[in-house]
């Protein structure tokens, strides 16, 4: 398969034990889910792909993302977005800046502020380019670090329990918002939560660690 | 930064045993060492020594301690903390001054009683400042290790989840003060143990602070190892590298002596912890900790408040509280000395932080790409250039560098200063660099971003309020070398601290008094910048505000 992201017996040691052992395809527009109680090592599984292995783990297997290796690429090669419980926006930056950090470089300037104010009118941010992230709300704030990393332009999106720390209304809200967005770039999606909500608006295939 | 200690130990090992080719010596021999402890002062000159060392640092340590104890939390340690944070960038050699000012016969203390509370028209004839015994110099060091210990403390008592240890005492019946020292004082105490010890190594050897506030007759024995240094007779060499070795073995012995100290420490306080007592002179304690802890900081203060007076005053005669008239004469007769000497000592210091500056950031940089780690092993690696007394090698590097002809000035005295900046920088940036959340170089490099676009557009510009205080804290720490610059720089290099601290003997108040105010301001006035430039740059970034 081209398009998409593919696991291949990937497994990730911590100490020489063996953590978790992931085979799967993930294909343009699909969502796979992974389940499984904090200190399974989902998280690690997501740092693997992102390239960010912290020292102390070591991984067997290869990731493919589009039909290229990625696995001993660059973190900043790789094209494969994340998004975090956490927002992570920069907090030095404007909300405006912090999408121009996301958007890829080249075009005029004026291009690139046109883009950036479509981009936060596709999430009902109009006009919030100048403002201070700090002063955003929960929701409002995981809305722009979406937008900040579909500028990228990946060509996979990880989520790493991103709805976590938004209340119950919100959730639903931002959640669909996350799924349509990467569904209208046929983005592959992996998901890691511990919410069988989320597993269960994601719509895709579950696989459960470390029972 | 080892080869600059280790070839400076070896320049004291040959010759205090005889060996230097320069002067047409060759031992070895014991010869130095026969000359030194024919020396009648040197029993006094090495029980000085070690008596302000460890009163100083143990003193210090006590008044923090408690001090923390017994009021971390509260307003009133908020206030205290406000108060002494500043004034850990003054330097030595000022406070100094500051303090001899204050509390000398004819200080303003004295003036300000006089003649009403004591009945004195003239100074007494009391021998406060220099005193025999170094009381006066001990009380020098002490207001200036406090600040330092109280804010290395703070910076340890983050990690150890202080608060909830004395919440749980409280409940369980403990005075807040017997709570801590039972629950927090061990953990925090293991943290802060190399600062410690540097103090003890500092205060056993510091030079300028003896010079300025120790006693003469004879002076301790640092100061007697710079005076034989500085003696035309290269002979005299010998026996200032036999001192050097004597004055090492010291500050190891007393630092034994000290690991002993907190064993026997140790067993006691567990004994106490046993027994139960809940602290019935908690309050009483915690108020003389605060008044110790405000004293200290209110000290320094008057200190260079005295100083601002002597630096504008005309005719000050003895009992009067105030000049008889305020005038910038002493400004303008000594200002434009002090400006080359300002010129020399920016220029000294702003390269040292730079580079001190550089070279952290490469290494935890380094630390944070690699995913290396430092050991509990590597963290003394950094404090040994601070735990080595200067006077053990700095004489030694001084004599190689003339055994090889090298060019004593401008250039060597920079690289030694680096010996003593590099551990503070790296002490002061470490923290806050690795608690960088590591996720936002996650997300940088996912949108694309190379390993050092993270760094320059993403965690520089974060972390610019530290790294700000991280060079405030570099040209702190350079401004305020004395012993580097004068045994470096062969007496060519004259910086504001050499030129105040060699002003000492002169007694001439005014000049000292425009001078000391000078280094204080070379030194505070960066930390006001760094304090000052992120709450500009960064006023409407709500979320860099507290970072």
């Amino acid at each position: 398969m081209d398009k998409g992201l593919s696991l291949r017996d990937v497994t990730i040691f911590k100490q020489g034990k063996a953590l978790l052992s992931v085979t799967h395809d993930i294909g343009s527009g699909e969502v796979l889910t992974v389940m499984g109680p904090s200190g399974v090592g989902k998280s690690t599984l997501l740092a693997f792909i992102t390239g960010t292995l912290p020292t102390d783990f070591r991984a067997e297997g290869e990731v493919w993302l589009d039909g290229h290796n990625i696995t001993n690429a660059a973190p900043h090669q790789r094209r494969v977005g994340i998004l975090f419980q956490d927002d992570l926006l920069f907090p030095h930056l404007s909300v405006g800046a912090n999408l121009a950090f996301g958007l890829k470089p080249g075009g005029s300037s004026a291009a690139r502020q046109a883009k950036i104010n479509e981009a936060l009118q596709e999430v009902d941010l109009d006009g919030f380019a100048d403002r201070d992230p700090a002063t955003l709300s929960g929701g409002q704030k995981t809305r722009v670090a979406l937008m900040r990393m579909l500028l990228s332009e990946p060509c996979g999106l990880l989520l790493d329990e991103p709805f976590s720390r938004l209340d119950a209304a919100l959730r639903a809200q931002v959640r669909d918002m996350v799924f349509a967005r990467a569904k209208a770039r046929s983005l592959p999606v992996l998901m890691v939560t511990h919410d069988s909500d989320d597993a269960q608006a994601a719509g895709g295939e579950v696989i459960t660690l470390g029972d | 930064m080892l080869g600059p200690l280790a070839a400076g130990l070896l320049g004291t090992l040959l010759p205090a045993f005889g060996h230097l080719p320069a002067a047409g010596l060759s031992g070895p021999s014991l010869e130095p060492f026969r000359n030194l402890f024919d020396w009648g002062g040197l029993p006094r000159a090495v029980i000085l020594s070690v008596t302000t060392g460890l009163l100083a640092t143990a003193i210090s340590l006590l008044i923090v301690m408690l001090l923390t104890a017994g009021w971390s939390g509260t307003r009133a340690f908020r206030a205290v903390e406000r108060l002494l944070s500043p004034l850990l960038s003054v330097p030595h050699a000022a406070a100094a001054f500051g303090l001899a000012f204050l509390i000398a016969p004819s200080g303003w203390l004295s003036r300000l009683t006089s003649p009403g509370l004591t009945g004195w028209d003239r100074p007494p004839d009391l021998l406060i400042v220099q005193d025999t015994w170094g009381l006066t110099m001990t009380a020098g060091l002490i207001i200036k290790e406090v600040p330092f210990l109280l804010l290395i403390t703070l910076a340890a008592l983050g990690q150890a989840d202080a608060q909830r240890s004395v919440t749980i005492s409280q409940a369980l019946g403990y005075g807040r003060l017997t709570g801590w020292l039972k629950t927090v004082l061990p953990r925090v105490y293991a943290q802060i143990r190399p600062p410690v010890y540097v103090v003890l190594a500092y205060a056993m050897s510091v030079v300028d602070v003896a010079v300025i506030l120790g006693p003469n007759t004879p002076p301790p024995l640092s100061v007697q190892i710079v005076k034989m240094m500085s003696d035309p007779n290269l002979a005299m060499r010998l026996e200032a590298a036999a001192a050097a070795l004597l004055q090492l073995s010291l500050v190891i012995g007393a630092l034994i002596f000290w690991r002993l100290g907190e064993v026997l420490a140790a067993w006691l306080g567990k004994h106490w912890i046993a027994s139960g007592t809940r602290g019935r002179f908690d309050p009483m304690v915690a108020r003389i900790a605060l008044l110790a802890g405000a004293g200290s900081a209110i000290a320094v203060l008057l200190g260079l408040f005295v100083l601002a007076i002597w630096s504008f005053a005309g005719f000050w005669g003895f009992p009067d509280a105030l000049p008889d008239s305020l005038t910038l004469r002493n400004w303008v007769r000594f200002g434009p000395g002090t400006l080359d000497a300002l010129g020399e000592t920016a220029l000294i210091a702003v390269t040292v932080a730079l580079a001190g500056l550089i070279l952290t950031i490469g290494c935890l940089e380094a630390e944070y790409r690699y995913g290396l780690s430092f050991s509990q092993r590597a963290v003394w690696l950094l404090y040994l250039p601070l735990l080595i007394p200067q006077t053990a090698f700095l004489p030694g590097l001084q004599t190689l560098m003339l055994h090889l002809g090298a060019d004593i000035g401008r250039g060597p005295v920079m690289l030694a200063h680096l010996v003593f900046v590099l551990p503070y920088v790296f002490l002061s940036l470490a923290d806050p660099f690795r608690a960088w959340d590591a996720r936002m170089g996650t997300i940088a490099a996912a949108l694309g971003a190379s390993p050092n676009g993270v760094l320059w557009r993403v965690r520089l510009p974060m972390l610019l309020r530290p790294i700000l205080t991280t060079l405030a804290v570099g040209l702190a720490v350079s401004v305020g070398q004395y012993l580097p610059t004068l045994l470096i720089g062969g007496g060519r290099v004259a910086t504001l601290t050499t030129e105040a601290v060699a002003l000492a003997s002169g007694g001439d108040r005014r000049a000292i008094a425009v001078y000391g105010l000078m280094q204080t301001g070379a030194a505070l006035i960066p930390f006001m910048l760094a304090l000052l430039i992120p709450a500009l740059v960064w006023r409407n970034r709500k979320g860099l505000r507290h970072g």
